[in-house]
This record gives C-alpha cells, structure tokens and sequence, in this order.
C-alpha cells in the first residue's frame, strides 16, 4: 500500500533558525517551569484520560498519511505521541532543549492536525489535540519554526497573517472592484457598509498572491444580488497562524477582531472565502477561547454559501464543466464542519464529469499542508511532500486532470504533491469553476 | 490449605470487590471533578444522540471504516472481548458460588462451551502478544507493562481451565485462579484497563464533538 518515500533514508538534517535558536536560549529550569505550568495550569481530565486510555494499540497508525506514506512506526499518530507527550508526562518535564527541538518538529511539521486518527482510534483519542498541546509547549518556550513564527507575529502586528498594510488592503480590494468593473459595470465592494447582510472575509494570502479570488468573488456576489460588504479595517483577514503554533493569546485577540468587526457592521452573517483553517479557527476554534459556544455571528463557508445560492436560484448554471474532475475533501469543513455533500451538490451542479477519489468524505487523506504544516515553510517543503505519496497516489488513480480543492492550504499543499509526482493535474476553487459555469445575468453584462 | 483457600474466597475477595469498585468510582469521579474545574465546557458539548451514536458505531462489529480495514483484528478484539466478559458471569461453577452464598442464580453456559471461550481469551492474549512483537508500529509503542496487562488478563483463564480439568493438583490451581482473577479486578482500576469504563466517556465526547459540532461521522 504504502510507496517507500523512505527509500530517501539518511536525510541531511533541516535546519531552521527558529528551531535552533530557540532551543539555543532554553535551560532546563525554564523548559521544567514552562511544561509544569502547562500541565497544572491548561491539562486536564481530556488529556489525562486520553493518556490512560490509550492501550498502544496501533490502530489509529493508517489513519495518519504521514505513517501511510513512510510506513514506519515514528510517523504514527501513536508513535508520535509517545515520542513527546508520554515523554514529557513520564519525565514531569524534565527534558533536554534538544528533546523541546525535536518535539517542535513532530508536532509542527509532522502532523496536520487533521484528525483523521480521531476516527480511526476506537476510543476516539484526539492525537491532534495531544500534538496542539505539544505545540503549545514549544510555543510557550520560544520553539517554533521560523516560518510559521514569522506569520503569527504578522498577525499580532497587524491582525492579518501577510503584514498587509491597511491602505495596501483597500487598494488591493479598489483594484480588484476596478478589474471586475470592466466585466460588470455596477459592481460594487462596498467597504464597511454598515447594515449589510454579510461580511465576506478572506485570509491575508488573498490580497498578498491571489487577488483574483476577491475579483471572483465579487462577480459572484453582484451576479447572484447580494447585500455585501468588505471591512476596510483590521479584522478583515479571517486567517489564523497563531493558533496553530500555539498561541492561544493571540488567537483570541485575532478573533475577538474579526467578530467585533462583523457585529460593528451589524452584518447578519459572515461568509468565508474558500480556506479551511481559517474555518475551524472562526467556527469552532477560536470562538472557544473567547468563551463562545458556537460562534456569535453565524460563520458559513464558501461552499455552503454556494450551495445555498444554487438552491435557492440565487444564480444558475448555464454550461457545466465538460473536462472529468475530481474533488478533495479538505479536512477542516468535512471533518470539520460535515461540508462533504453540498460539495457534491455543487460539483454535480457544474460539471458534467466527476469522478470520486478514494477514500473520500470524513475519510478523505489530508493534503499534508493544513495544520501550519505548509507555514513552516520552504525548508519543510521536501519533508511535507514526501510525507504524503499516499495522497499523490490517491490523486493518480482518479486519472482526472482537475482537482477541485475549496482550501487555500490543500490547493498550495496539492501543488506542491502534483508536481513533485508529476501527475498533470491542476487544481481549482469552487469561485473558478462558478466562474467558468455560472449564469452572467445580461442586465450586468458590460 | 484450606485455611489459605478460606481466605481468598472470604475476605480477599471482599477486598477486591472494595478496591476494584471503590477505586473505579474514585478514578471516575476524580475526572468529573477535574473537568467540572478545569473544562466544564465539555459539559455544554455533550449530546446523549451523538454520543449514542457513536457509542453504537463502534461496539458493533465492522460498523467503522478501521474495523473494516482489519478484519482479523476486529474478530480477534470482539471475540475476546465477548468471551473476557460472558465467561465468568455464567460460568456454572460461579453460578454455584453465588447461590452458596447469596441465594443468588441465573442461566449458566454449558460446560464445553465456556471452556471453549476461556480458550478462545487465552488465543486471543496470546495473538495480541504477538501482534505487538511482530507489527512494528504497535512494537514501537509496546513496553513491559503492556505484556504485563495481556498476562493479568489471561492469568484467570488460564488457571481456571487448568483447575477445571484438574490435569495439575486441584486445590493449587484453584486458590491460584481465585487469586488471579482478584489481582484482574484489582487492575482494572489502576491500568490501562480503566478503559473499561473510559471507552464510554472518551466516545461520546468524541462522538458529541463530531456529530455536533462538526457535523461529521467519527467511525
Ligand atoms: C465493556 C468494557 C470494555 C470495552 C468497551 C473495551 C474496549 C476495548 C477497546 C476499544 C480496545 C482497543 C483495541 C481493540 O479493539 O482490541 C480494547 C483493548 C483491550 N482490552 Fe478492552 N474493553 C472492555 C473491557 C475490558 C476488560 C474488562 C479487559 C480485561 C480485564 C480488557 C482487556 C483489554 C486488553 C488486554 C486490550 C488490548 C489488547 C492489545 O494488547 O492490543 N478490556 N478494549
Ligand atoms: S491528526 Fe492527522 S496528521 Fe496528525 S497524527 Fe492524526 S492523522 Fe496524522
Ligand atoms: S488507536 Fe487509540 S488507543 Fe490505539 S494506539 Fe492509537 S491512540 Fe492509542
């Protein structure tokens, strides 16, 4: 089952500044200090019975595309925990800064946080959570990896993940109502239009490497007549690198911004662009940290949002897609949010072909990019792309040289495995091929 | 002999039911405190639906995607745990016990056939045993105490088909198995065998999460 990406053994170590000058400052006092804290302070009774639990049984190991692909224990959900949670509860935190380095790199770039072994483990032990814990620690102690960093402090200066200035974002979003003009004449990305029955947001890489998607969306928006707005103020990016290095403080204060930003504007609802980490961060991550059950302003995805304007007539189809495609099912809105069958909803809507990848729905395997896994960037790139040969195979076998992947991480993530495997694909977001299908209404036609 | 024979099955035995159902109690209310401190939230997640849903998922056989995955392993942990369970609740000599001294009896297995399931719970440690010797993934998360449960869980299987065939002294063997199967009860609170009573806990959480929240399967 597995191809041995392992062939590529005896590997040059990666370095990464973060990494290493972190665990440079570290002490063993301090690392001692910092895990006790945790462990008294945020560990509880979940973590505690899940570390009781778990009967080591291996079960949860073909859940992890990591394990799938590599095929050696280490790479195992189980396997992982064990080398950095079990040891730190065992040792009560006396480890070396080596261990907090190596740990850092386990639970950064060697697991997704996709939760696909929740599913497998027969207690439904979340390891995804065992491994955010971890990264919690290394967070606390200054261990994060360079990349990744660099985007959460991005996001504590600035409230977006890109350090995209406030006049480049409104100019970016002029720009891009200006470009659509050109196809539409009346459309409009109104900013901060108080009242409005949404508040569109996207994550920081939009207006940073692909403005079209605001173009896009905009096009979509005016076709289908919806009452919309954009913010014009910090709190437009609904991104959030913090909280997957562990930075639950500033997590909070990214979201804290984006739900005040929308109540401000007094919008209905938000509606997110086409990403799935942002989605779990707004509608079922971060608004626990702020106290929030679910969330206080409804949050939809891109894909429902689509799907609700097809059904509701909103717009309409006038030609489908002819070319086979194929669907990936990103874990943080299938897994996370059950998004899987108004995806198929919207696929069959628009394509005449489609063609199922195996496993899929809640059984879909991760891109290997989600997670921050993809933030830590190029010095993990080869690691990351190796990590999930499964995945390259999983796509080969559709024989489909479209991949729809409504995900900004799957769609860098799935780049990344078609090109390495050289399996003449391309992707697309939903907004492309609604852009290629949807019905332009000629009273808005230039 | 028979003085030491009085003993674990007069007071040993009255100690064991104390610490094995005094200490699951404590184990389980321990938790309850400690997440009504630290993560009351959990409460305002739970959904008894999902919950049973799940629950429902994954006591059935094949009834989740990994248990269809690993056909051997799915029969071998259910057949186990089946026989593990049924076995000495209606073992005639049991049975009799409870009659002696409390008035007490229900329906019993026939003899052949709950020897046959003490059997099939001995194979079974013994398959487990191996699985972690041979699949490298569970070898790599295996250590000495994970043996030590597969021995504590067949010992009182062992000793007491042994005793019932009486092929090795009699009265040993059977102070033996009594022995063996307090030293189990004993255990479960204190090991990973909590499980027992976790399982139920840990999926409806799970289940809850992703039935409710997610709006997901989680088998
Ligand atoms: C109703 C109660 C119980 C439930 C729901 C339960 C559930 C489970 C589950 C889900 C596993 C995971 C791996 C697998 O599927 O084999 C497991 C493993 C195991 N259980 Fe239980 N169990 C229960 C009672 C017990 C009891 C009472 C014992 C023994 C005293 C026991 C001994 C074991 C052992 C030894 C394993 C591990 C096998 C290995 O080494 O891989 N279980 N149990
Ligand atoms: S959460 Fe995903 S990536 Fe992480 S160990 Fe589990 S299956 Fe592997
Ligand atoms: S499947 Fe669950 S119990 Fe078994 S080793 Fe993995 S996490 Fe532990």
């Amino acid at each position: 089952m597995a191809v041995p990406a392992t062939k590529l053994k005896e590997k040059k170590e990666i370095i990464d500044v973060g990494l290493e000058e972190g665990a440079a400052r570290l002490t063993y006092e301090r690392i001692e200090q910092v895990i006790n804290r945790v462990i008294t302070a945020e560990m509880a009774a979940r973590m505690k019975v899940y570390v009781d639990t778990c009967i080591h049984c291996g079960l949860c190991s073909t859940a992890c595309h990591y394990y799938l692909s590599h095929g050696t224990p280490e790479w195992a959900p189980v396997g992982k925990v064990k080398q950095t949670m079990w040891e730190i509860l065992e040792k009560k935190g006396k480890v070396s800064p080596e261990f907090i380095k190596r740990a850092s790199i386990i639970a950064s770039t060697e697991c997704n946080v996709c939760r696909r072994c929740s599913m497998y483990c027969p207690y439904g032990i979340d390891v995804a959570y065992i491994m955010a814990t971890v990264r919690r620690i290394c967070h606390l102690l200054g261990v994060t990896p360079q990349y990744i960093q660099d985007t959460a402090h991005s996001h504590s200066a600035t409230m977006n993940q890109m350090w995209v200035k406030e006049d480049e974002w409104i100019d970016t979003l002029q720009w891009q109502e200006g470009e659509a003009q050109a196809e539409m004449p009346s459309l409009r990305i109104a900013l901060d239009k108080e009242g409005a029955d949404i508040m569109y947001s996207v994550i920081g890489p939009e207006p940073k490497f692909r403005a079209q998607l605001i173009y896009q969306a905009a096009i979509l928006m005016t076709a289908a007549g919806v009452d919309w707005t954009m913010p014009a103020s910090p709190g437009w990016d609904n991104s959030d690198m913090a909280m997957f290095t562990g930075d639950f403080e500033m997590m909070g204060r990214i979201k804290r911004t984006h739900f005040e930003t929308a109540a401000k504007l007094r919008v209905k609802k938000i509606v997110m662009g086409e990403c799935g980490h942002a989605f779990r961060s707004v509608y079922d991550v971060g608004n626990r940290w702020l106290g929030w059950k679910m969330p206080p302003i409804p949050v939809i995805h891109a894909t429902q949002f689509y799907y609700e304007l097809l059904k509701e007539g909103k717009i309409k189809i006038a030609r489908k897609l002819k070319e086979p495609v194929t669907l990936h099912d990103p874990c943080n809105i299938v897994r996370g949010r059950g998004l899987h069958e108004m995806m198929r909803y919207l696929v069959n809507a628009t394509c005449e072909n489609f063609v199922e990848m195996y496993p899929n729905r809640e059984q879909n395997h991760c891109c290997c990019a989600g997670g921050g896994v993809i933030n830590c960037g190029p010095p993990w790139k080869t690691k990351r792309v190796e990590s999930n040969s499964i995945k390259a195979e999983q796509l080969a076998a559709t024989g489909v040289h479209i991949c729809i992947a409504p995900c900004h991480n799957c769609h860098g993530g799935l780049e990344d495995i078609i090109n390495t495997y050289k399996l003449n694909m391309h992707t697309m977001f939903f907004i492309d091929v609604l852009m290629k299908t949807m019905e332009i209404p000629d009273a808005l036609k230039a | 002999m028979q003085g030491i024979y009085e003993f674990v099955r007069g007071p040993l035995l009255w100690l064991t039911f104390i610490v094995f159902i005094g200490g699951s109690l404590y184990r389980l209310i321990s938790m309850y405190y400690l997440l009504k401190k630290k993560e009351r939230w959990v409460f305002n997640y739970m959904s008894l639906k999902y919950s049973l849903r799940s629950i429902l998922h994954w006591i059935i056989p094949f009834a989740s995607a990994n248990m269809r995955q690993r056909p051997i392993m799915t029969v071998m942990s259910f057949v186990f745990h089946i026989c593990l369970l049924v076995t000495p609740v209606f073992l005639l000599s049991h049975i009799v016990l409870w009659d002696e001294s409390w008035n007490l009896s229900w329906w019993a297995l026939p003899d052949w056939i709950a020897d046959i399931m003490a059997l099939v719970v001995i194979g079974a440690c013994v398959f487990f045993a191996f699985r972690r010797q041979i699949l490298p993934e569970v070898k790599y998360v295996t250590s000495v105490a994970d043996y030590a449960i597969l021995a504590i869980t067949a010992a009182p299987f062992i000793t007491g088909f042994l005793a019932y065939h009486q092929w090795i002294e009699y009265r040993t063997m059977l102070i033996l198995h009594i022995l063996a199967g307090e030293a189990m009860l004993v255990a479960i609170p204190f090991t990973r065998l909590i499980h027992m009573f976790y399982f139920w806990f840990t999926r409806a959480y799970t289940g809850s999460e992703f039935g409710g929240v997610r709006h997901a399967r989680d088998w």
